[in-house]
């Protein structure tokens, strides 16, 4: 039996969705190691539980307020290669910031896609405000609203939960603990054992979920997007994952853990687990799996390719978006 | 402005009584304006500028929040980028910094960062200023932060009748606004408020007084102090020119220039420290722009370079004497 609300169609897609993030993720670090764009940043490990979660909402009217390592969370929610590869190059025609920010540092309004800046717990407050907005103007939308367990330690995390329990506001709150923040593990983050703990002071329920199946973070996810879209209010899902790779390519994770404990995560990895879980289900076999993959990569190079040619933003582009008005000196 | 009709619905108000008449015509204009802050509810703020605003629009558009200044900026970024025209309140100015961060990391940069496809068009009001001993948490004039920030704009009015015409304005900005309300002239100085909406134009100084001898370009209560200089120096036959800038971002450099051309003696006058203050940035373009029409040192007078004091308030103040003496150096040069 499938579950609830998700077609073979969509698991696979969900399924290529993962592969297809994978191969954006490889190839941002690839090129930054040739020296070719500046920065990147990382998801692996955190595929199943965007993916899980994007497939939770309802397109087009849903919101997410992703953070900067939600590769696959807006892959899911529409972002195209072409439109990753662009960023990545930070180039003119950039969707996202026409190569202002750094890489993964969405705004996409025409697909429900806020705009995040690199603070931490920054976007959570605006989350908030959104979902008041929506509450106030009486439309349907629930907002996502998705960060690391490193988040939860800052004053703004904190103010904008508090703010939401009282108003009661049509959120979620989606935790991706990889128990790193950067560099510091979980014990030295906080002297609780879950962040879903954190939920009681909101008078939220917290709930825990398996951040590396896809299908349990969608099933938790759909429910508290339920509940909210019916004037239930917010709820804390915290979804247990792991981070594979360094924070970002500027990071070197062999300096605060050991290659073994590195290692030791690889058998927690959502895409094999995936992988199995559908082929017992006999919704894919090896010949479809082998295909996808190709399928990602042939769309990845095809993206890296196009987005390498086209233009950076010129001297003039500096001056354009500080006001409505343009510029003042 | 001038005509008979006119005259009759206008009366003499003070800042706090246009402040809530811009509030409640701009609510009552535009649903999305929603007002969020602490104590605005049935206590009506601090200094009672949303006074009774709750009872006429509820409480979904006269939100009282939590004591957290980075939840109420966050939140106000949130509601100004879907939809709404959210007016906050900071109590007090000297406690927008838990929430410094949501104004100038994310307000500012919305529009930049978006690369214009997400505005945030919000007002973050609130009263600033010493003069009414109110110690260090409670009296200063942060501005120049702000100031430094492209993407904000900073206004700060010196009268009732610019204080409802520029918060109106400032509402229908499509940039966030930090509105800073002079806090020691809120019932202190009344004029003439008509009843009716009226903007005025962010970016547009105006001139308080006319004088042809020195110019004291300021903004804020400091354009009482400078009124309490020129009356001084009138009885030693120099006039002097004020110049209320209205705006500190976008401030209004023609007039800046059209005065100084007028006088060629320049005072510029702020209640904030000297050092890396505003006063700095006009002298600063006054010596690039209009080095020719000098005939003196560009003068600053600022609060001293201490943090803000309880029981040598006065002291710290800028006050009509010091700015006689600024302005006797600088003619007198």
């Amino acid at each position: 039996m499938l579950p609830e609300g998700l077609s073979a169609e969509s698991l696979r897609d969900m399924y290529y969705c993962m592969v297809l993030t994978r191969t954006c993720d490889d190839r941002a670090f690839a090129l930054n190691r040739q020296g070719k764009i500046p920065f990147a940043a990382t998801c692996q490990g955190h595929e199943g539980v965007q993916v899980g979660a994007a497939y939770a909402l309802k397109r087009g009217t849903d919101w997410i307020v992703p953070y900067y390592r939600d590769t696959a969370l807006a892959i899911a929610f529409g972002v195209t290669p072409r439109e990753q590869l662009m960023c990545l190059f930070a180039r003119k025609a950039d969707v996202f910031s026409s190569g202002r920010q750094f890489p993964n540092h969405y705004s996409v309004p025409h697909k429900n896609i806020a705009s995040i800046s690199s603070i931490i717990a920054a976007h959570v407050t605006h989350g908030v405000g959104m979902a008041l907005a929506f509450k106030m103007r009486k439309e349907p939308a629930v907002t996502l609203i998705t960060f690391g367990e490193g988040s939860t330690s800052e004053g703004e995390w904190h103010e904008a939960l508090n703010f939401a329990g009282i108003h009661k506001v049509p959120a979620v709150f989606l935790c991706e603990n990889n128990e790193f923040a950067i560099s510091v593990p979980q014990r030295l983050q906080m002297a609780v054992e879950n962040v879903a703990d954190r939920a009681a002071a909101y008078g939220l329920p917290g709930v825990i979920c398996e951040g590396t199946d896809p299908v349990a973070t969608y099933l938790c996810v759909r429910e508290a997007v339920e509940r909210a879209r019916q004037g239930g209010g917010p709820t804390l899902i915290e979804a247990k994952c792991y981070r594979a790779m360094s924070h970002t390519s500027d990071d070197n994770q062999l300096t605060y853990r050991t290659a073994e404990e590195i290692e030791a995560l690889k058998v927690r990895d959502p895409i094999p687990r995936f992988e199995g879980w559908l082929k017992e289900r006999g919704l894919i076999d090896d010949g479809t799996t082998e295909e996808l993959k190709k399928k990602a990569l042939a769309e990845v190079n095809e993206a890296t390719d196009w987005a390498e040619e086209q233009p950076p933003p010129t001297e003039e582009d500096l001056y354009t978006h500080v006001y409505a008005s343009g510029p003042l000196s | 402005m001038a005509t008979a009709e006119v005259t009759k619905t206008q009366t003499q108000s003070t800042m706090v009584q246009a402040l809530r008449s811009a509030l409640l015509e701009e609510m009552e204009r535009d649903e999305n304006v929603v007002l969020l802050g602490e104590d605005i509810g049935p206590r009506g703020g601090v200094f009672l500028i949303t006074e009774g605003l709750i009872d006429r629009f509820g409480k979904d558009r006269v939100i009282d929040t939590p004591l957290a200044e980075a939840g109420i900026i966050g939140a106000a970024v949130g509601m100004a980028c879907y939809g709404l025209r959210p007016v906050a309140e900071i109590q007090f100015i000297d406690f927008i910094f838990p929430g410094f961060d949501l104004l100038v990391s994310e307000a500012a940069k919305m529009r930049y960062r978006s690369a214009g496809q997400f505005a945030c068009p919000m007002v973050v009001r609130s009263p600033y200023g010493g003069g009414v001993r109110g110690g260090g948490y409670h009296s200063q004039s942060p501005e120049a932060y702000f100031v430094a920030t492209p993407g904000l704009k900073v206004v700060a009015p010196s009268n009732p009748y610019d204080a409802k015409g520029l918060l109106i304005a400032s509402i229908r900005d499509n940039d966030p606004v930090v509105f800073m309300e002079p806090k020691k002239i809120y019932r202190a100085v009344k004029n003439e408020v008509p009843a009716g909406t009226y903007e005025i134009p962010i970016g547009k100084a105006a001139i308080t007084r006319e004088g042809k001898h020195v110019s004291v370009i300021t903004y804020g209560a400091m354009v009482h102090v400078a009124l309490e200089a020129a009356e001084i120096m009138q009885k030693e036959r120099v006039e002097v020119e004020i110049l209320d800038l209205r705006t500190l971002q976008p401030y209004d450099s023609e007039a800046i220039l059209e005065t100084v051309g007028k006088t060629g003696h320049v005072v510029v006058l702020q209640e904030a420290p000297r050092i890396g203050g505003f006063a700095g940035e006009i002298a600063a373009f006054i010596a690039e722009e209009a080095i020719g029409y000098l005939e003196g040192p560009i003068v600053r007078v600022a609060g001293w370079d201490t943090p803000f004091p309880y029981a040598l308030e006065k002291a710290y103040m800028p006050n009509a004497q010091r700015v006689c003496r600024a302005i006797k150096k600088s003619i007198n040069f």
